[in-house]
């Protein structure tokens, strides 16, 4: 094991002590002690993974998947012929890949130990349950501390666990599409995840059944220099309908963090999938996520991501059209402030005949950060009629603010429609000094600029969402002026 | 006493000075007109009082009911009573003119005070009831895509809806036609009062016979070279600015 050098460690340092990030965000920014029952140590090599599988009871083709994976993921280059050479700085070797408590999931808010629930009423879990939700995952650290599904979903048979329970308990429903999505091999971190994945929410939705409140989980990284592996597979059979939605927020640590998840989603024939994100990662995490789905016939399956906070984040959410006429949309909202690179975009792979797919991006790039838009729109040759639109707006704060596009189309056929629109803004000295005419701080002003700017995809979000994405937004204009 | 008071104001944009040794009191309830051929410094006048970045004041003062304002932001200048009716407004795409009104009115209160959403909206209907506003033009982005006349009124449901104390407006009838002059001078008149000071920039007498000024004051060069009342403006009217100059030239 290497030793860690003043040198290496002090850009993280850096980027965590800098009060221009503005991320002081109090729902987030705090950790309590908590004893660690399991822990897998630091590092990974076959015994951590044998290690986390025996903790877990898991079946022996589980094991063989996730050692598997451990041969891909140390055999895969880092992806730096194209990506950001700061993925060099995720030192692997100083993660700690498993941590539990070895609980149980519970039930019952009155079952959750006490130091847990104060990190989870900081985060207002159990009101926004009581609001709205029709069932709760809420992860801690590897596993779930807190589950319920309320009556009425369950009664419908939908099946909401983790991916622990979900693959022990219910193995003919959730093997069959497990890894399918994503396969192992599809990227480096789709590989570490699958090495060491935990936690997560895996769903299934039966036939028909519309599930008429959105589900929810909460993720957070509560350990320091620990990575935290979820996955997330949501299956909707044919005809359902689901909304998912998952709020992250982080406590600060001054090493770099590794967050790497992998969620698969399958629409089958007819069914609907909505898979909402609000992201606020501390500034020091690597956030490495690989998000796709398969849309079947007549399915629909559509992303709203939100990233903002992290040191890097790379995520490109996609969806396979596979089936005729399905359809696919990605929204995505990413800000970049000092010191954070959001590298983010979307996928649409058409593969079968008069599939549709819409993707719009809208990224803010704040002070030095940089917010970077890969998209990749693929449309073979012997399909008909597929249909692609795409938007993709930067708004930059200051000068030194970055902004890059990649689009990467591929249309092979004479009967597809594809639409490619870019835009870059800048926020000018006139509309601040006019707002701030009108009694606004220049802070309040440039918020209230930004948020304009994202004013018509902040609607699409559910309520509570767009009120949290209004406030995260304010928190981190106000480092950016002055 | 709460005047706005302008003491030898020197302004300059950049190297180049722009207002000369301007002194001007205006009182509340007060309407001053100030007229001028065009780059004479009326408008960097209202924007150095506002506290735009882009212009310098190298000399004098600008005191606000006794006190200076040139060390405040020019968002402290807007909570302290000053308005700028823009001349050229800016856009703010996505956000509408009643969440932008209502994040100014948010700034005027104190830490912790709540805005009445409801109490808000009745009295921005009431006030849009009063300038024949539609009621459907506060869900629109703020200037976005408006016409000049749409524009100007946009500034004057904001002036009504802040109630400032002090309202420099600049060259507030430029581009519009005369139905649009009309319903916009109207919508001033409906505001002018005894708390209210009006600075009020014009090129042309056209706008002077919809409001009525107190004082009207001819700038020239960075000056104000003659002040009157009303009559002045009638007089510049029939014998135009030349007049102005060649009385300079000879005095």
């Amino acid at each position: 094991m290497k030793t860690p050098t003043d040198l290496e460690t002090e850009p993280a340092v850096d980027v965590a002590e800098n009060p221009a990030l503005g991320i002081d965000q109090a729902a987030g920014d705090f950790s309590y002690d908590v004893s660690y029952k399991y822990d897998a140590g630091v590092g990974l090599n076959e015994n951590t993974v044998r290690y986390i599988s025996a903790v877990k009871k898991e079946a022996p083709w589980i094991l063989d998947f996730r050692l598997n994976a451990l041969k891909t993921f140390l055999a895969k280059p880092l992806p730096t012929h194209w990506a950001t050479r700061d993925l060099e700085n995720v030192e692997f070797d100083k993660i700690r890949y498993y941590l539990s408590q070895g609980q149980k999931p519970k039930r019952t808010w009155e079952e959750v130990p006490d130091d847990i629930k104060k990190t989870f009423e900081r985060l207002g879990v159990p009101e926004q349950e009581r609001k709205f939700l029709a069932g709760v995952e809420a992860q801690f650290d590897s596993e779930a501390a807190y589950s319920n599904i309320k009556d009425i979903v369950a009664k419908q048979g939908v099946i909401f666990l983790n991916s622990t329970a979900a693959l022990r308990e219910h193995p003919e429903i959730f093997r069959k599409f497990f890894g399918k999505v994503i396969p192992t091999g599809d990227n480096k971190f789709s590989a570490l995840n699958s090495a060491v994945f935990s936690g997560g929410s895996f769903i299934y939705v039966p036939k028909g059944v519309k599930v008429a409140q959105p589900l929810q989980a909460y993720f957070r990284i509560n350990a320091e220099n620990f990575g935290q592996f979820e996955r997330t597979l949501i299956i909707a059979d044919e005809g359902s309908e689901v909304t998912y939605m998952e709020g992250c927020t982080a406590p600060k640590f001054s090493t770099s963090t590794l967050h790497s998840a992998v969620v698969e989603l399958v629409a089958l024939k007819g069914a609907k999938i909505q898979y909402i994100t609000v992201q606020n990662w501390a500034p020091n995490v690597f956030n490495l996520v690989t998000k796709r789905g398969v849309a079947h016939e007549d399915a629909e399956i559509k992303w709203i991501d939100c990233n903002i906070g992290s040191r890097l984040t790379m995520k490109y959410p996609g969806v396979v059209l596979k089936g005729r006429r399905a359809r696919g949309e990605v929204i995505s909202i990413a800000l970049a402030n000092d010191g954070q690179h959001q590298d983010t975009g979307a996928k649409m792979i058409h593969a079968a005949d008069e599939t549709t797919s819409t993707i719009i991006s809208k990224s803010i790039s704040v002070g030095q950060g940089r917010a970077t838009y890969r998209g990749q729109v693929h449309m073979g040759k012997h399909l008909k009629n597929c249909k692609n639109n795409t938007e993709c707006d930067a708004l930059l704060i200051n000068t030194n603010s970055r902004t890059d596009t990649y689009p990467a189309i591929t249309v092979r056929g004479d009967t597809h429609a594809v639409q490619h629109e870019a835009s870059v803004s800048k926020v000018n000295e006139e509309q601040i000094f006019y707002m701030q005419q009108r009694g606004l701080t220049e802070a309040q002003a440039m918020s209230l600029a930004v948020n304009g700017f994202v004013n018509d995809l902040v609607r699409q979000f559910p309520m509570e969402y767009s009120v949290e994405l209004k406030r995260l937004i304010d928190l981190e204009m106000e480092g950016s002026v002055g | 006493m709460s005047s706005l008071e302008i003491r030898d104001l020197h302004v300059a944009i950049g190297e180049k000075p722009i207002v000369k040794s301007l002194s001007l009191t205006i009182n509340p309830g007060e309407v001053h007109a100030i007229m001028g051929p065009n780059g004479t410094g009326k408008s960097t006048l209202a924007k150095a009082i506002a506290g735009h970045p882009d212009y310098t004041i190298t000399q004098g003062d600008v005191l606000l009911g006794g006190k200076s304002i040139l060390e405040q932001e020019p968002d402290e200048r807007a909570r302290a009573g000053i308005f700028l009716a823009f001349q050229y407004p800016s856009e703010i795409p996505g956000v509408s003119i009643a969440n932008f009104l209502r994040a100014a009115v948010q700034a005027r209160m104190g830490e912790g005070e709540e805005l009445d959403a409801t109490a808000y909206y009745k009295r921005l209907y009431q006030k849009m009831d009063l300038l024949k506003i539609d009621r459907k033009f506060t869900s629109r982005s703020v200037n976005e895509g408006f016409s000049g006349g749409e524009k100007k009124r946009c500034e004057i449901l904001q002036m009504a809806m802040l109630e400032p104390r002090f309202a420099l407006m600049d060259e507030t009838d430029s581009g519009l036609d005369i139905d649009a002059l009309r319903i916009v001078a109207e919508g001033v008149n409906t505001l002018r009062g005894p708390g209210l000071g009006v600075m009020l920039i014009t090129h042309y007498q056209r706008l002077l016979e919809y409001i009525v000024p107190d004082f009207v004051h001819v700038m020239y060069d960075g000056r104000i070279v003659k002040s009157g009342d009303k009559s002045l403006a009638l007089e510049l009217e029939s014998r135009g600015y030349d007049w102005v100059k060649q009385e300079l030239a000879v005095a």
